[in-house]
This record gives C-alpha cells, structure tokens and sequence, in this order.
C-alpha cells in the first residue's frame, strides 16, 4: 500500500530553542513544613524531620515533618471528631467549602504548578497545562455533588463511611490529593491525607488552601512521611476507609492488612497498558498517542502505554517514526516551558529504571534511546525503545514507571487481545484503527478500567478512573467515583 | 444428556421384608437418587472418591453427597474461565432469556424441591415458599439482565473535545460460598446477579442442606444454560474456602456467612490476586432486601472508553 511515509521529519531545530524558564520567584517555599492537624500545623511529636529536594538539581527545597504512629493518631482522633460536624452540615454548605478551595487551587496556580515541578521533577508545562488546572476542576466537580447524593443512589439511603485514610503516590501529587479529598468531603466523609515523602509540598500547599477556605478543624488532615506513616494510617483501628494509589505489591499488604476490620478499600494499583496500532491507523497521530502515552510524565504514570503493539505491515514504518520522534524529545530542566521530559522523580527510581534497561538488554531486546545530552546534575533519563521483545520478558510483564517502551508485533486483532490481555494488570489500554467497528470490538474485549481509542493519557474528573484485576478496585471520578465513599442501605 | 438421568446409584440397600419368595419386589423399589457435583456441564463424582453423609434433625440419612476437593474446584474454575468469555459477551437479552428459562424449570419442578427441603428439615409450608420465591427472584433477574447497565452507565461530560463513556462488565470468574440456610433460596438469590451480569461462578453448596444445589444443577443443565456458566460443588466449607479465596484465576468471591474469622481470612487471602470481596452477611433472602441491582454491581468493573471528537472548520450546527 502507497503511504505517504517516504519523507523523514526534519526537526533539526528542536534542540535549539532558546531556554525560556518558569520563575521561580513566583512560589515560595517555607524551609520547613510541618503536620496539618485539626486545623493547624503543629510539630511532630517524634520531632523528627526529613528533607525534600528537586530531583532536577538534588538541591534541598525544604524540611518536612514526619509524623509517627502518635502524630496519625492525634490527626485520626482530630478527623473524628470533625466528622459529626462535617457529615451533619446541610449538604449544600458542605459544598460551598469545596467551591471555595476550588476557586483558591485556580488563584495559586502558577505558584502550585512551579512547586511541582520543583518538588517531582515534572516538567512545568504538565504541571501548568495539566495537573493543577485538573486539580481545580476535580474539587469544582465533587462540590456540586454534595447536596445531590440522592440522584447518584436511586432508591438508597446514602451515608458518608467516616474517617477516610489516604494515601497517595508521588506521580501527580496534587492531583492524586485532589481525587482523593474532592469526592471524600463531598459525601461527607472527613480525611487524613498522606502525601509521599519525595513529593510533600503541594499536598501542604493545599493544607494552607484548606485553612484559608476556613474549613472546620479536623475535616481535612495532611501528614506527612515515608512507608512508616502510611502503615500506621494503614493500621489505625479507628479509621473507616483506606483509598490508596501506588503499587500493587503495597496495594496486596495493604488489603491483608485491613482483613477482617471491616475497613472498606480503594486501590488504584499498577499498570501495563498495551498500545495497539493496526495498519489502517493514521499512523502520524497513533505515533504522537504512543510517545504521550509512555513519556507523559517521564512514564510516571500508572496507566502509561508501556506495551506498544504493532499490526506486522506497519511494523517498520511505525518504529521509523518513533525513532525519528524521540530524536526530537527535549529532556532537561523540568522548569523550562520547552522541556518535554524532566527530572526522574527520585534516584531510587532512576536506579529502577536502570535495572530494567539492563534486564532487557540481557533477556535479548534491542535498546534504542534518543542521543540527546542530559543534564550533569539530577536525575535524568533518555526516552527509550525496545524492539525484538518478546511476550514473557520482564521489561513487558512488569511495571517500569518511567520512560521505557517495548514494542511487539501482531498479525490479527484475536493475537493482540490475547496478548494485551495477557498481563495481572487491567488499568488502561489503547487502540489505533480508523475503523469504527474495529474499535468497538477491542474496546469491549480488552480487559480494563479505562481504553482510550485513537488517542491516549486523557482524564477528566467526571471520567472514572480505575483497574481490573489486580490494578485494583474502585473508580476514582465522575459519578462511579462517588460510590467509594458511601455506604448504601435499603430506603425504610 | 448427563448422566444425571441414569440414577444406578443406591444409598440404601433394599429391605429384606419388601422382597416376595419369588425374587420380586411386593411394591416397586424406589430409586435413589445420586446427587452429585456440577462441573463444565457434566455431573462427575469428586475426583477424591469421598463422601459425606448429612442427616436431618430426625438423624436420616439425607444421601451420600460429593465431598469436594482441591482439585475439583481448580477443575471448576477452568471450566468457569472457559465458559465466561462466551456468555459475557452473549447478548443481555438473552442472559434474560436464559435466566427465564432456568425459572420455567424450577417452576416445573417445584414438587421435587420442596419434597427435598422438606426432607431437610422445613415445613411444608416454609419449604413452598422458598421455591416459589427462588422461581421469583430468578424471574426478577432475568428482568435485570438487560436493564441494569442503563442504571449504571454514564455519558461523562468531558472538558476536552472527546466522547466519553462509562459502562459495567463482568469481573470473570466469581466464587461463591452459598448461604447455609435457605439451601435454595439463599443460593439462587446470590448467583442469580452474578449471572445476570455476564459472570460465570463457581459456587459451594450449603453442606448441611446440600440436596436442592445439586438438582438445581439438574434444572440449570437443561436450561440453555451453557456449561461452565454456573459450577456447583458439595463439600466442607472449612476444608476447602481456602481455595476460593486464594485462587488466582478467580476475579471475585461471594460469601453470605456472619462469620468474622472466616471474613477474615478470604480477605487475606483474597489479597493474593487483588480478588473483589463481597461480603452478605445479615442479608435476609426471603424478604425484598434479598434482591436488587446493586447485587448485581457488586461483580462489576466500570470502563470508561475515550475518542476524540474531530473539531474542524468553522461550521456550527446551525438547523
């Protein structure tokens, strides 16, 4: 078939844009944080601290509190006492207060958005163009919900569950705040939220929001610290529901650990999407959807398109393209506007990354990464291509979380949705054909919580968002979303 | 046809007193029945050769019923697995019809069910009601099979320029520990929303009342049910609920008990795999709170599907 596929894309250029860098005089940041609790920041009882730095520069950006078993304690007990307040307040005044921290996310935004990128490495234009602005909308979305609960539950009675535990990861930091604290306040529950350690400032940002918003005292609580922290909010007797994304290995000790204390679950686990290309794609914009959906982020991302399957004629053509478009990634400074690829979010999971480069390349794939030169400091890596994988290979069973793809090829659509299919994760997966019949077919039979047909890594909050098997369970977003934070019972 | 219909099985041995000089029994000898395990659409006996024998509360001997093991369960779940794909993807009008006809055979044979729970223990009227509520809550199912995904689905209103949807799916393979009381009932009621909604199950019969599970498999093989859809086995909760929960080819597990430790341990073991654990315990089956579509949901997976809208040229929709 003539394609019009001969031309090989001229991005000479791409590499030399002038730096053009967010200020950083737009945010401040306090040399040390400490634990929102009850309305106020109060200091650890184990005064123990740690710090946070910018994985772009390994520079300290702050001091943060870590807070002990007697520190998520003290936020459990404040989160139940605010929950009486809270889950009896007329539901539209309980909205109201998520209007207002809404509207405060979209005053602070630029600030918000550079101490993201700062705190996790990503680059300033994701977290200007995509988190924050999500962020906004997400606590906009839930705050309409809270005085219409009865039309989301036809024919129940709808009860908040009580103390909502929350443990989020360091990928989008404050977005993951947002989804977990926007539909918990909206039906009444009250939070104690814990962001992660390398990743702490916006969620106490927000803290800062949640105390100007005059939210009542203990309605939401932000601690922070390491696994520790998160294993003692985990275990916490008095805490009625445990929402958590990360990776399914905590995702299981977490779901043994609340057996049998009727402790009601959402876990939003890990990924291996596939990425399906067929060759009657228009294969320019499937070629655009692949690279934004493994290197969105720099792969930080659950349900990144990490698996690539291509249909054997296009085979060659898109790997071409793939080649020529990683050429023209810029990975740098994550506070530059041009940056498409930042800062790894930590060493320890630079070092990850590596190990899996190195593990692919000894299990016979063939590595392929853009030439481009990386910064001295920081931690950094090039966006990379597998080719000649094969199905039962670590680099396309497990979870990488960064920017690493592997490509496969397949003939006929029952081979690629055995093998897209052929994975313990079922978060997201993506299909490329202009064929309408084609897509409904893949759509239908891949076995996961989000597909994206013809483009990929779209969210929205009145989107669910959420695994099969063992991404976990529980929606996350739109209506589905507020099911995770209710209790239902027969209308008496 | 199964062997189900060439009963050469005897529990009892004939008395000797119902026997003529001539050899000829002086009234017919009454057949009995072997009530045996469900799997894939056949009725073999456990793989393990053993048995149980439960009496009821007059000490009779109900039958020599299957004491399941391991590896009829692991067989179960293959042939649950085999069958899930087909019947998720069947039509929800015909899920319903299916659900229909698995009500029109219970109906047909109301006279045996009663006569067993009768056997086990109810009164002649506890035991009426339970079927004609079982054919019931069947029929309210069958109803369901196509309605509830319109209840539960969304059109998401999306900021960017895509359409956005969001719909229920079968989890896959469910595993079931059927109520201990209302042997019937209490089974029909938590398999029925699992099938409805394109589930295929595995499913442990009460052990003290196991009789009307394994002449309900009878009623579901020749019910267009497909084999593998519904697998039903007779045994020990406690020696074999480990496996149900801890499989890790099961998607989710039902269990109906008030039982605290043993919550306890499928949640743990659940954790395996990530399983859905769906816990009815208190839940009454003879009354209206027995049934619902929610039941249904609590075996399904939303997914949300994305395309972009094209937006091009500067035309408005105009008429």
């Amino acid at each position: 078939m003539a394609r019009n596929n001969t031309l090989k894309l001229k991005f000479d250029s791409a590499r030399k844009y002038a730096p053009a860098p967010e200020s950083r005089s737009a945010a401040k940041i306090k040399d040390q944080y400490e634990l929102f609790i009850n309305g106020k920041f109060e200091k650890p009882l184990g005064k123990k601290y740690f710090d946070t730095i910018n994985p772009a520069t390994e520079e300290k950006l702050s001091r943060i509190a870590e807070a002990n078993e007697a520190d998520v304690d003290k936020a459990v007990k404040a989160a139940r006492s605010a929950f009486g307040v809270w889950s009896k307040m007329v539901p539209k005044e309980r909205g109201k207060y998520i209007f207002r921290i809404a509207r405060m996310v979209q005053e602070r935004a630029r600030e918000l958005a550079i101490v993201e990128t700062l705190d996790g490495g990503k680059p300033i234009r994701e977290s200007r163009d995509f988190d924050i602005p999500v962020v906004g909308n997400h606590f906009f979305y839930y705050a309409g919900w809270a005085d219409k609960l009865e039309y989301a539950f036809p024919n129940r009675n709808v009860q908040p569950l009580g103390v909502a535990g929350q443990i989020i990861p360091w990928n989008f930091p404050l977005l993951m705040a947002a989804w977990k604290i926007a539909p918990a306040l909206a039906t009444g529950n009250t939070v104690v939220l814990k962001p992660a350690e390398t990743t702490p400032l916006t969620a106490l940002l927000l803290a800062e929001i949640i105390q100007e918003a005059d939210l009542p005292p203990g309605v939401v609580n932000i601690i922070t610290g390491a696994g520790a922290t998160g294993a003692a909010i985990v275990n916490h007797p008095d805490i009625n529901k445990i929402a958590f994304t990360g990776s399914t290995d905590v995702g299981k000790i977490i779901q043994r650990a609340i057996a049998g204390t009727g402790k009601k679950a959402t876990l939003e686990l890990g990924g291996k999407a596939a990425n399906i290309i067929f060759d009657d794609a228009p294969i320019d914009q499937a070629v655009e959807g692949v690279i934004n959906g493994i290197f969105f982020n720099q792969g930080h991302v659950c349900c990144a398109g990490s698996r690539l399957y291509v249909q054997e004629s296009v085979y060659k053509e898109v790997v071409r393209k793939l080649k020529d478009r990683l050429e023209t990634l810029i990975v740098g400074d994550p506070m530059d506007k041009n940056t498409d690829i930042g800062a790894i979010n930590s060493k320890q999971q630079l070092d990850q990354i590596n190990k899996y480069l190195k593990i692919g390349v000894k299990e016979g794939a063939e590595m392929y990464q853009s030439s481009v030169d990386l910064p001295k400091k920081g931690f950094f890596c090039r966006p990379t291509i597998f080719t000649n994988v094969a199905q039962s290979n670590r680099i396309s069973q497990e979870e990488i979380f960064g920017p690493v793809l592997t490509i496969q090829t397949f003939r006929t659509d029952d081979e690629v949705i055995e093998k897209a299919n052929n994975t313990p994760y079922g978060l997201s997966a993506g299909v490329w054909t202009d064929k309408g019949s084609k897509i409904f077919n893949m759509t239908i039979k891949l076995r996961a919580g989000v597909v994206w047909a013809n483009t990929f890594n779209q969210f929205d909050p009145t989107s669910p968002f959420g695994g099969y098997k063992e991404s976990g369970y529980g929606r996350e977003g739109g209506l589905h979303g507020l099911g995770a934070y209710v209790t239902l019972s027969n209308v008496v | 046809m199964s062997t189900t219909t060439i009963n050469k099985e005897t529990a009892k041995a004939p008395k000797l007193e119902s026997v003529q000089s001539n050899g000829k029994p002086k009234t017919r000898l009454e057949i009995l029945k072997t009530y045996k395990i469900y799997i894939g659409g056949k009725f073999p006996r456990t793989e393990s050769g053993r048995y149980y024998s439960p009496e009821n509360a007059a000490k009779e001997k109900l039958a020599n019923v299957c004491l399941s093991s391991r590896k009829d369960f692991r067989e179960a779940v293959v042939a649950a697995r085999n069958a899930q794909g087909d019947w998720g993807s069947r039509a929800a009008f015909n899920r319903g019809q299916i659900l229909y006809r698995i009500a029109e055979m219970l109906e047909g044979r109301k006279a045996q069910f009663i006569e067993e729970l009768m056997k086990q223990d109810a009164t002649k009227e506890d035991a009426e009601n339970e079927v004609v509520l079982s054919i019931d809550r069947l029929i309210y199912y069958a109803g369901w099979c196509d309605k509830f995904q319109q209840l539960y689905s969304s059109v998401n209103p999306v900021a960017s320029s895509h359409f956005n949807f969001s719909v229920p799916e079968p989890t896959g393979v469910v595993s079931v520990i059927a109520p201990q009381s209302n042997s019937l009932l209490g089974m029909v009621s938590v398999i029925a929303p699992v099938i409805a909604g394109g589930n295929t199950c595995v499913v442990l019969a009460s052990f003290s009342k196991p009789l009307c599970a394994v002449t309900f498999a009878e009623v579901l093989n020749s019910s267009d049910v497909p084999g593998g859809v519904i697998n039903i086995l007779t045994g020990k909760i406690s020696e074999i609920i480990s496996y149900f929960a801890d499989h890790m080819d099961v998607n989710a597990i039902v269990f109906c008990e008030d039982d605290a430790v043993t919550q306890k341990m499928i949640q743990e073991k659940a954790a395996m795999n990530i399983k859905r654990v769906v816990l009815y315990n208190k839940i009454n089956w003879q009354t209206e709170n027995g049934q619902s579509p929610y039941f249904i949901m609590d075996t399904q997976e939303i997914k949300t599907t994305w395309h972009p809208i094209e937006n091009i040229g500067g035309a408005k929709a105009g008429y």
